[in-house]
């Protein structure tokens, strides 16, 4: 896969935890365009190992002179973010993939309702400016902890004036999805992007109320879960991969120099999809893409984030 | 191909198109093997040898002021040619940058793109076309975006919107289809037109193609090769205007084969689009008689050999049955029967 070179042009702390990154085109020239809800995957080649992770991408898509992303130090980081936060500087250069949009704004909705909690905003920053631009009817819920967690909050504000609906969780400001879902025209969209309890809870209140499969959009990056080490078997191959504790099926893949197919990393596109031909134990599926018949069949796994609780697992690779 | 000689040729009544010497041994013929099976054989769309067809993203050839000329054609006599379903504007300003940046820096001497920020001024010298406008102002162009650039492309384009877990045929630009119609499939969703491909649902073909194209990225385009046959050097065998050219397939004699019937190789093209996230789908149509085929003797024995056993039910596809016969009885006296190598080359 091609990959495009940057030079951290800009670094700047946005919220608590959370760092806003500038990256421009390590030639100079201009990158690539995008749409609304496009995110990149970010090499990050620490000493020991290279890390890969997706993040949103923030700034208008019109403005094709930098890319912006935000990255929170996740408490239980596996590396990623914790690289991004204590080895990135500016004038650091950088691997990134070419832009990719698994979460876009519907081009047949007649309005859109957006709903961020917390970080989750990343990848509405993009959407925004292209609602404005076509002049779509949409409005933009934000969610968040305490004015202090609401990164972006005064960019949004200038933007977005009264399409900017905030709901501070410190103030009892709470989100009454039941409310908001229960009375919108017919041909609306909405779009959730947040913690996993939000998104379920959304997801399962637009199903109640009745909203077709097809007007609702969720946005959910998972990060590999840790597991106990196993083996992996690539029948084509021959191949023998151990696979440890804390990094990804696709992670020790790579490592042992195995090319396996991916794009977002978080099992949500089903890119990295591949064929399990046998094992002594169980997978673990965690992805958001297999259908719950697809998973039960146990012929399946998205190793980019799921595994299994087993001594080996046979891959058709 | 920097400084084409443009030839004076029709695609329609008199068929004066014929293929050069070069033209031929640049065709993309189709078959490395002596037996045919439908498959999906995507690969990188990147740029392939000087002088081959995937030289460069869009391949102009000695063929390209005649074609637009037939496209105008066709256009005239039949406006759904061209549809664009309203929420397509982002995407037809897509294809007109990607079409217009890539022409540019392909064929410098032929076309010109000078931009100032918005301001963008297009110069296509075989055509005689020039024009400023404003990026993203459809008013300050004399068509459409997509309309405009359709007629000064070769080929046929589809522009596909990406939701609902599939694809939607939401835009199209079509003067040369194999057989199909824009009119009707329009706004369809992939399954809904591919629905009539033999003997690819069970083999779930079209599940795993839709899969990849879905996870097209940007920066990665995509091609593949399809083929048919067409009796006469005919770009417009449309189902609208089938009293036309249908006809034409009862006339074929094993005497006149070589002159009247033409493989028809499709250079199919994928890309994902920046600002729409949408895709698009070229369709460049190759056309060669079967004289010219047998220019080299490798390509008319291996062809009548993946005409021989080819499947009744693609040959009904195809629309290749009623000829069938005649011509197997033409290109026969090519074959002698000897093996040949695996492989697309000439010679």
């Amino acid at each position: 896969m091609s990959a495009l070179k940057v030079i951290v042009s800009a670094i700047e702390q946005v919220a608590d935890g959370i760092c806003h990154f500038t990256f421009a085109a390590a030639d100079g020239g201009e990158l690539p365009g995008f749409s609304g809800g496009s995110h990149v995957v970010v090499s990050m080649p620490a000493h020991n190992r290279t890390y890969r992770n997706a993040y949103s991408l923030l700034s208008s898509p019109a403005d094709r002179r930098n890319y912006q992303i935000a990255v929170r130090l996740q408490e239980q980081s596996r590396g990623g973010s914790r690289f991004m936060h204590e080895q990135v500087k500016v004038g650091s250069r950088l691997d990134i993939s070419w832009p990719v949009n698994l979460f876009p704004i519907s081009r047949v909705g007649h309005k859109h309702i957006l709903v961020a909690g917390g970080i989750g905003i990343t990848p509405f920053m993009s959407q925004v400016h292209e609602l404005l631009r076509t002049g779509a009817d949409f409005e933009l819920h934000y969610a968040f902890r305490s004015p202090q967690y609401a990164g972006f909050i005064d960019q949004l504000q200038q933007l977005l004036g009264k399409n900017l609906i905030c709901h501070d969780q410190s103030q009892r400001q709470v989100l009454d999805l039941q409310a908001l879902l229960s009375q919108q025209p017919l041909g609306t969209h909405v779009y959730v992007c947040g913690p996993a309890g939000m998104v379920d809870a959304l997801l399962s209140t637009a199903y109640e109320l009745g909203w077709p499969d097809a007007h609702v959009h969720h946005e959910e990056f998972l990060a590999p879960p840790i597991g106990e080490p196993f083996t992996l078997r690539l029948k084509q191959s021959g191949k023998s991969v151990e696979v440890g504790a804390e990094v990804s099926m696709l992670e020790a893949m790579e490592a042992a120099g195995v090319d396996a197919p991916y794009l977002c990393r978080g099992g949500a596109c089903g890119r990295c999809e591949l064929e399990v031909l046998a094992t002594d134990g169980v997978i673990e599926h965690h992805d958001h893409y297999l259908s719950d018949a697809e998973k039960g069949s146990g012929k399946k796994i998205m190793p980019c984030v799921s595994r299994a609780k087993c001594s080996f697992i046979e891959l058709n690779l | 191909m920097n400084n084409l000689a443009y030839k004076r040729e029709t695609f329609r009544d008199d068929y004066t198109y014929r293929n050069s010497p070069a033209a031929i041994r640049r065709f993309p013929f189709p078959f490395a093997e002596d037996h045919y099976m439908y498959s999906v054989n995507i690969e990188q769309h990147q740029p392939g040898a000087p002088g081959s067809i995937v030289e460069h993203a869009f391949d102009i050839d000695e063929h390209y002021v005649s074609e637009c000329k037939d496209k105008l054609l066709t256009l005239a006599q039949d406006k759904g040619r061209y549809a664009a379903l309203p929420h397509m504007m982002d995407a037809q300003w897509d294809f007109l940058e990607l079409t217009m940046e890539s022409l540019a820096r392909d064929y410098p001497q032929l076309f010109t793109l000078t931009k100032d920020v918005d301001h963008w001024t297009w110069r296509n010298r075989p055509l005689e076309i020039e024009d400023s406008f404003i990026f993203g102002d459809a008013s300050t162009l004399p068509l459409e975006p997509f309309d405009y650039m359709g007629r000064q492309v070769q080929g046929d384009f589809v522009l596909l919107d990406q939701r609902e877990g599939t694809l939607f045929a939401d835009a199209g630009f079509i003067t040369s289809q194999a057989d199909w119609s824009l009119a009707f499939d329009i706004g369809m969703s992939w399954h809904e037109w591919h629905g009539p491909v033999p003997q690819v649902e069970k083999m779930g073909i079209m599940d795993r193609a839709l899969k990849f194209l879905m996870s097209l990225q940007q920066g990665s385009p995509v091609r593949r090769l399809n083929w048919t046959m067409t009796i006469n050097p005919r770009l417009d065998t449309s189902p609208e205007h089938f009293p036309e050219w249908g006809p034409d397939k009862l006339t074929v004699t094993p005497q006149n084969a070589g002159e009247k019937a033409h493989l028809r190789v499709e250079l199919q093209s994928m890309f994902r689009l920046p600002r729409s996230n949408a895709i698009l789908f070229s369709i460049r149509c190759y056309l060669i008689s079967l004289e010219e085929l047998a220019t080299y003797p490798r390509w008319a024995k291996r062809f009548h050999r993946v005409l021989k056993d080819l499947h009744p039910d693609l040959l009904e596809y195809k629309g290749i049955k009623v000829y069938h016969e005649a011509v197997l009885a033409w290109l026969s006296q090519h074959d002698d029967g000897a093996e040949i190598a695996a492989g697309t080359h000439p010679g």
